[in-house]
């Protein structure tokens, strides 16, 4: 046995050749990774915003359809996040492919860092883009645009963990599927993108704050129009508490190899 | 100057000789220690297993299907966890030291799985970043050309034969220049031509010191190719020989003598040959193993000394075929 290790201490080739084909997996197919959530979010902008928002009141002062922006933009980082990197992962699984990364000399960490990147990447691409499509709706400002960009980050990080970590967990497409129907939609639609919580009877407010996208979305308006349901502290936190959550649960899921090895 | 210069290199040339000459033998560079994997159902793939593999061999390791070959590569290549015992790739140990092992390390699947949208280009540049390697696109032109790739360099994966894709896949084991390579079961299913090709490929490789470990079930391949066997079955090593001693140890030599007249009994004086009588007395069958080697030319002078003579004969010599197939079915 050799007394010296080598001392490679991060493979940036590799890192950087996993995010280089995960992005360029993204432009291979750029309808369905950019231009149909583009459309699903206008569309929900000309029901909620254009039809039903001209009806609707202002809610903390701002007009309903621009109040929706926040939501909207959070809901398609949010679902994106998790499509990317869960697809991401598993594609490889699927067809067998992933024996190249088990075999490379690449870290657990750096795996993580790259498939995240290029995942949290292409949905902060993806939220910006949605933005800009909004603005041409409605005027729109930004009151903190460094806690926006820090909020866009870190959700996008936080879902795409969350997108790997079901990415690996997922025995078969059903499963991949299962997560995202069953449990994001409902409560992102819950989590108060289309309205305020505070508009809402006293009991299913507080079933409310047990919804971490209420927390989300709530920061992430508090950014544009210095309002919000909960405590921008709070949000942050939670959002935060979050992201450590799925960085432990990946963790031990290198730790122990489940889903990749064995 | 120049004499002082012939001097000092006169009285170095026997230091050196002298040093390369006491140097201890190269050591392994795949040295697996008491290796073992057992699954969560129960099922033991691996039993305790320990072999080296010497710098700059072909080692073939032969068995049936579900034999554990796989398995034990896997676990050299890091895509699957042993339960027990070590390895080291070229003295780094696999777990511990795993960037180091697994930067030396090339793996051939069995499967073809490649991603069916990307061009062979872009595979195997990936493969080489993959392995931590900078870009050498130099290097990579090579590789498609040894492989005859180069036509198909834009060529998206899907449009690929089989034989092609096996091709890519070899490339991109090769991308990032290891010194060893994996080919688990490379030609099965490839027809003759490609069979050949990766023969010659193999041989290549080998001229340029990367030391190859194939597994495979066709016995011809072993035979045509391996340096040393390794025989496994239901997931233990049972034998590990030079190709040309197991060859010789276990393999038979038959020498079938077909009679004019059949004969009812071995006569006496053909009694140290061992001689067995066949097909109701008309053939007479000298069997040569590999320790035993009675002189034929003196055989065939008693017979004919004896009256006996002979209508043809043939001879037979056991292929590996045969010594494998008795192997695994002698030992449960």
């Amino acid at each position: 046995m050799k007394s010296s290790r080598e001392h490679v201490p991060f493979n940036r080739h590799g890192v950087w050749a996993i995010y280089k084909f995960e992005i360029a997996r993204a432009l291979r197919t750029l309808v369905q990774s950019l231009v149909t959530p583009v459309i699903t979010t206008s569309l929900y902008f000309i029901v909620f915003g254009a039809a039903i928002g001209s009806r609707m009141n202002a809610v903390y002062g701002v007009n309903y359809a621009a109040f929706i922006v926040p939501g909207l933009i959070m809901l398609a980082v949010l679902t994106e996040s998790i499509s990317n990197a869960s697809f991401g992962i598993f594609f490889p699984k699927f067809v067998g492919t992933i024996y190249e990364v088990l075999s490379a000399p690449i870290s657990a960490a750096e795996i993580v860092l790259a498939y995240v990147g290029a995942a949290a990447s292409k949905s902060i691409v993806l939220g910006m883009v949605i933005l800009a499509t909004a603005s041409l709706f409605v005027p729109i400002k930004i009151m903190h645009p460094l806690w926006m960009i820090a909020f866009l980050l870190m959700t996008a990080v936080t879902f795409s963990l969350f997108g790997f970590i079901l990415g690996l967990w997922a025995k078969g497409w059903e499963q991949l599927q299962f997560i995202p129907m069953l449990v994001i939609t409902p409560l992102t639609f819950l989590g108060g993108a289309f309205y305020s919580i505070s508009m809402l009877p006293a009991a299913w407010r507080t079933f409310s704050l047990f919804n971490p996208i209420v927390y989300l979305i709530s920061g992430f308006r508090w950014c544009f129009y210095g309002a919000a349901d909960v405590s921008v502290v709070m949000s942050f936190c939670m959002t935060v508490g979050f992201l450590l959550l799925c960085l432990v649960i990946i963790s031990w899921i290198f730790k122990t190899g489940y889903g990749l090895k064995n | 100057m120049m004499a002082s210069l012939l001097i000092a290199s006169s009285m170095m040339y026997p230091i050196l000789y002298c040093c390369r000459q006491s140097n201890p033998p190269m050591p392994p560079i795949i040295s697996i220690a008491n290796l073992t994997k057992s699954y969560a159902s129960g099922v033991q793939a691996l039993k305790s297993t320990t072999l080296a593999i010497d710098r700059g061999e072909i080692f073939a390791l032969l068995g049936p299907n579900g034999a554990g070959k796989t398995t034990l590569i896997n676990i050299v290549c890091g895509i699957v966890t042993a339960s027990s015992g070590t390895v080291a790739a070229d003295g780094h140990d696999i777990v511990r030291d795993y960037r180091a092992a697994r930067t030396r390390i090339g793996l051939v699947p069995q499967e073809l799985t490649s991603d069916s949208f990307e061009t062979v280009w872009a595979t195997v540049t990936f493969s080489r970043g993959l392995f931590g390697r900078a870009p050498n696109p130099t290097y990579i032109a090579e590789l498609l050309r040894d492989l005859s790739l180069t036509e198909k360099r834009d060529s998206m994966i899907r449009t690929l034969s089989g034989g092609m894709k096996r091709r890519v896949m070899i490339a991109k084991a090769l991308s990032h220049e290891p010194r060893i390579l994996f080919l688990d079961e490379p030609t099965a299913g490839v027809d003759v031509e490609l069979r050949r090709d990766m023969w010659n490929l193999v041989r290549r490789l080998r001229d340029r010191g990367v030391t190859i470990i194939l597994t495979t079930h066709y016995i011809e391949e072993a035979e045509e190719m391996a340096d040393r066997i390794g025989v496994i079955n239901q997931g233990g090593l049972i034998l590990v020989e030079e190709k040309k001693e197991l060859m010789k140890k276990l393999g038979k030599r038959q020498l079938t003598l077909h009679l004019q007249q059949p004969l009812t009994s071995i006569p006496v004086e053909l009694a140290p040959w061992s001689l067995e009588l066949k097909g109701n007395g008309s053939d007479l069958v000298y069997t040569v193993d590999g320790n035993c080697n009675m002189d034929i030319s003196t055989l065939l002078k008693r017979m004919s000394d004896s009256s006996i003579s002979i209508k043809d004969l043939q001879t037979h010599q056991s292929s590996l075929e045969d010594i494998f197939v008795s192997l695994v079915s002698t030992r449960p």
